[in-house]
């Protein structure tokens, strides 16, 4: 029998971390990556850590890209390890694109997956990964080199290694409980970050 | 009859030509969702250990791809048919608000002599979809124009950084045959 929108899962109790902590801990230097991120708390997340760096490209809209952007980075600068940093809700919406990412295999690409298992930008509905859809299962399955599922802290100096050292695309999903991400107020001019991107990588 | 199909008995030279066109132009990234209008395009572009050729799950995927090259400074080209211009409609609003250069070439259908129904209303409203969302559409109905449109096309998107769509009718390529 379906589960309701209310009931408890066996994994909720998965979602302890506060993304607040774990996602700085996971990613480490974010100096290390050229990052896009996907809308809402992954772009909080990464902006407030990065204070809105000419590294990162973060998205306000056009849902389900971030991964897409990840991967034409990634395949036009090999030279460069990049790192797409996404919401459960923002990944479910193009799965496909792990199918991609593995067929494609850019050695230098990595995606963390923020999952809190809700929509938290629209009221904090329940995701499909709440309902125990296992994106890490789907990424491995899609044929992703190394994954891997990170719900506790000790997990994490781990996962970040992988990040940086995996030989082919790397995936983790980051359980963390529902809430918020630090509040920070970031450029939400896409053609402005775009340019600002551009020229701190190319000099154009 | 048989020149409406596109099972032709001499198959036309402008594939090649247009590939070495895009080639010279410094485009580096296919990504493609498999089209028979596009079969010399995708088949050169996997044989080709200087360009990246990406199989695509669904077409929007490729406006984030090519969104993605253009963020690490290489151009991409996005070889699609039309009933693949629905899907595009969510991602291009990445391509307008960050004014990203974007170029896909599609292979009409739903467009003349089309014989399968299904293909109609989409075809039928990729051109008026694309504009809504700010792609600028060439059609070519000629061989003799593929060439001189897709390089317009080139330039209007790399060097002038617009969204276009040059727009292979089924004129051009003949109507499916069923």
């Amino acid at each position: 029998m379906a589960e309701s929108a209310t009931t408890q899962t066996r994994s909720d109790r998965n979602y302890v971390l506060d993304r607040r902590q774990a996602v700085p801990a996971l990613v480490g230097d974010h100096r290390d990556f050229l990052i896009v991120t996907g809308l809402a708390g992954a772009a909080k997340d990464i902006a407030h850590l990065s204070d809105d760096g000419a590294h990162v490209f973060t998205m306000a809209g056009a849902m389900g890209a971030a991964v897409s952007i990840g991967l034409g980075l990634a395949l036009a600068k090999p030279d460069r390890r990049v790192l797409v940093v996404t919401g459960d809700g923002e990944l479910l919406m193009n799965v496909g694109a792990l199918a991609t990412v593995a067929v494609m295999r850019p050695p230098n690409l990595a995606v963390i997956c923020v999952d809190n298992g809700h929509y938290g930008e629209t009221g904090g509905q329940r995701s499909h990964t709440s309902f125990g859809v296992d994106l890490e299962a789907m990424a491995a399955a899609a044929g992703m080199p190394a994954t891997r599922t990170v719900s506790k802290g000790d997990e994490i100096a781990a996962a970040s290694r992988l990040l940086r050292e995996s030989n082919g695309p790397a995936f983790v999903v980051l359980k963390v409980r529902p809430g918020d991400p630090p509040a920070f107020k970031r450029n939400m001019d896409a053609a402005a970050c775009r340019v600002r991107f551009r020229a701190a990588l190319l000099g154009t | 009859m048989s020149q409406n199909k596109r099972e032709k008995a001499t198959p036309p030279a402008w594939p090649d030509a247009l590939y070495d066109l895009l080639r010279a132009e410094g485009v580096t990234l296919f990504a493609y969702v498999p089209d028979a209008g596009h079969r010399v395009l995708i088949e050169r572009s996997l044989t080709d250990p200087a360009v990246k050729s990406i199989p695509l799950t669904t077409e929007e995927e490729g406006v984030g791809v090519l969104a993605g090259a253009n963020l690490g400074g290489a151009r991409g080209v996005l070889l699609m048919q039309s009933s693949g211009v629905g899907n595009c409609v969510n991602f291009l609003s990445l391509v307008k608000s960050g004014k990203f250069p974007f170029l896909a070439l599609i292979s009409m259908r739903g467009d003349f002599g089309e014989g399968n129904p299904w293909q109609m209303p989409m075809g039928q409203a990729t051109q008026q979809v694309l504009e809504a969302m700010g792609v600028v559409c060439l059609r070519i109905e000629k061989a003799d124009d593929v060439l001189p449109t897709v390089s317009a096309a080139l330039t209007m998107t790399y060097r002038s950084g617009n969204a276009v769509a040059v727009l292979l009718t089924q004129k051009l390529l003949g109507a499916k045959a069923f």
